[in-house]
């Protein structure tokens, strides 16, 4: 079995579980965010539901509007708290940072679980064996009320990366590769399942990227086998961590190999993740704005290569840096250790945690003919603000470069 | 249920992405009914005042692709669409649409051989007509025509919750 189909297995308490079978699941979590919570609730109550199944498998995150920046935000706040008072759901979080992040920071997505969240970049849990997808608030109301909903069991690509990926190249350079050759509908219905000894030698903050952008390539799912990695970020034990492992008898869909020393920096261009260049075929591309943040690439990891980066120097005159933390943990973390502070010190400004400019409601929304290089996961028409924009999207190394050049660099 | 419907259609590309469906900036208004004047606002600012009861989208491949907000197959069917017929469809959006009561068919050929203002005609679970050519479609798996039969997914649950007090 696939690493989808033997959680699905897990799950459904079944011997085996088979690509292509539509079975029924019960979620060991939920995770709801801001934006969808009144609709979730709305949806809830059309259905008859009165309670929810348990509330102690039901999270409530507030990350995408966090602060208010329009009245009507508030709306979606009073209801979230009205709800989870009612229904007696205490993980309720107002502004500790992105969901995704948190849902993994807080230990609510643990190894060989099954978690449904109203967000597309739900499958970010994947990096901890978690089969982890998102839902619409249709779909969310009916499972709040019933515990469970229909999966169709997913056929899964392998991508199998070995060696050692040079010193230049980041987790994000690899995934927008692996994007740009799959192409933005090349794993739709299915899960990809990542391997090999370049992805054993990668930080869980790394496979967390990787994992995130699995849905700008359609996937269902974007997994990892937990490792002893995964046991210390999750603090589990090593007998869960120990059920789960690559089998033999494994059925693929498609096997993508990779060589680690092949990749290269590169660059996806407006307005399509899989439109990637290698950033030396580029040319000159002078930049109004950089974003260094979001579930993508706004965790500690991120933010250390980019204050290495840019420590003791000062970003082009100008230009605007936004750095937002992923979370209040990393945003403290940051501080104690001075990263913080390096990254003011060259000219950044440094936001609340959140989903902040990715998701195109705060914190540096842009106007038409601006151009932006972004470490988030999208780079849509209109995602940032104006649909006459230009978004790139790099690791945060290249941003932190291009920050200090004004144009797309790598040095 | 409906099992035939014809309609005249507009025509959009590849990878039509949830945030050109409707942008995040208008998500948290109240209701649909307001928040549909933005649809496909980014890429074509008029579409949304043309579109009229009973007309039929046809894309190309991953339509729906990106963000999970069910806003954009709510709007969509808010704007009067009953059925949607693309190459491909991003699976989050194909899940939302079927339960918002959307008609959601693939088909790889119709795009290519259609253009904006045809008529098309669908009869589920068997064909598509459009200029005259017919063309096969695949058939729902039962859950999901459940889901569709019942008008979608909330008014199935509304019919489970009453026959559970029953």
């Amino acid at each position: 079995m696939t690493l989808a189909e033997q959680i699905i297995a897990r799950n459904t308490s079944a011997y085996e579980a088979k690509a292509g079978d539509i079975v029924m699941v019960q979620p060991d979590n939920v995770m709801i965010h801001d934006i969808f919570i009144p609709f979730v609730v709305r949806k809830f109550q059309e259905m008859g539901f009165s309670r929810v199944w348990n509330p102690e498998k039901v999270v409530i995150i507030y990350d995408h509007l966090v602060p208010a920046s329009k009245i009507e935000d508030i709306r979606h706040f009073k209801i979230g708290e009205n709800f989870a008072r009612e229904q007696n759901i205490t993980r309720l979080h107002k502004s500790d940072g992105v969901c995704h992040q948190l849902m993994c920071e807080k230990g609510y997505a643990l190894p060989g679980q099954l978690v449904f969240g109203t967000d597309s970049h739900t499958v970010t849990y994947g990096a901890l064996g978690v089969f982890a997808t998102g839902l619409g608030y249709t779909d969310m109301a009916a499972i709040l009320g019933t515990g469970e909903t229909w999966i169709k069991i997913p056929e899964t690509i392998l991508v199998q990366i070995d060696g050692r990926l040079p010193k230049d190249v980041y987790a994000k350079d690899v995934i927008l590769q692996i994007i740009s050759d799959l192409k933005a509908d090349g794993a739709t219905y299915q899960a990809l399942e990542f391997v090999g000894s370049a992805v054993d030698e990668m930080s869980v903050s790394s496979r967390l990227t990787l994992s995130n952008m699995a849905i700008e390539a359609g996937a269902k799912a974007g997994l990892f086998y937990p490792d002893e990695k995964t046991r210390s970020y999750c603090n589990v034990s090593s007998e869960l961590i120990s059920r789960f492992s690559k089998q033999e008898n494994s059925r693929y869909k498609k096997i993508l190999y990779y060589r680690a020393e092949a990749f290269v920096p590169v660059v996806a261009l407006p307005s399509n993740v899989d439109k990637v260049k290698p950033i030396s075929e580029l040319g000159r591309i002078e930049l109004d704005q950089v974003f260094i943040g979001s579930c993508t690439n706004g965790r500690l990891e991120d933010l250390q290569i980019a204050a290495e980066i840019l420590k003791g120097k000062k970003i082009k005159d100008g230009l605007k840096l936004i750095v937002t933390p992923a979370s209040r943990d990393i945003y403290q973390k940051a501080a104690q250790n001075g990263l913080l502070n390096i990254l003011a010190e060259a000219g950044a400004i440094i936001t609340h945690p959140g989903c902040g400019l990715c998701c195109g409601r705060s914190g540096g929304i842009v106007c038409d003919g601006e151009r932006v290089l972004a470490t988030n996961n999208r780079n849509f028409i209109g995602r940032m603000g104006s649909p006459n924009a230009e978004i790139y999207l790099s690791s945060p190394a290249i941003a932190a470069y291009s920050a200090i050049n004004g144009v797309i660099s790598n040095h | 249920m409906i099992r035939e419907l014809q309609g005249r259609i507009w025509k959009l590309g590849d990878d039509i992405d949830t945030d050109i469906i409707i942008p995040t900036q208008y998500l948290a208004i109240n209701t649909v009914e307001e928040m549909k004047q933005y649809a496909f606002s980014p890429l074509r600012e008029e579409l949304a005042g043309l579109i009229q009861n009973g007309d039929v989208i046809v894309a190309g491949k991953n339509f729906g692709c990106g963000s999970s907000r069910e806003q954009a197959p709510e709007i969509i069917a808010a704007l009067g669409i009953k059925c949607i017929i693309a190459k491909s469809f991003a699976r989050i959006f194909f899940r939302n649409g079927i339960n918002n009561g959307l008609l959601l068919i693939e088909a790889a050929d119709v795009h290519d051989n259609c253009s904006e203002g045809d008529t098309v005609q669908v009869k589920l679970n068997e064909h598509i007509t459009c200029n005259g050519k017919t063309y096969a479609i695949g058939k729902f798996p039962d859950n999901l025509l459940s889901i569709i039969e019942h008008g979608g997914l909330v008014k199935s649950m509304i019919r489970k919750n009453s026959g559970a007090r029953r």
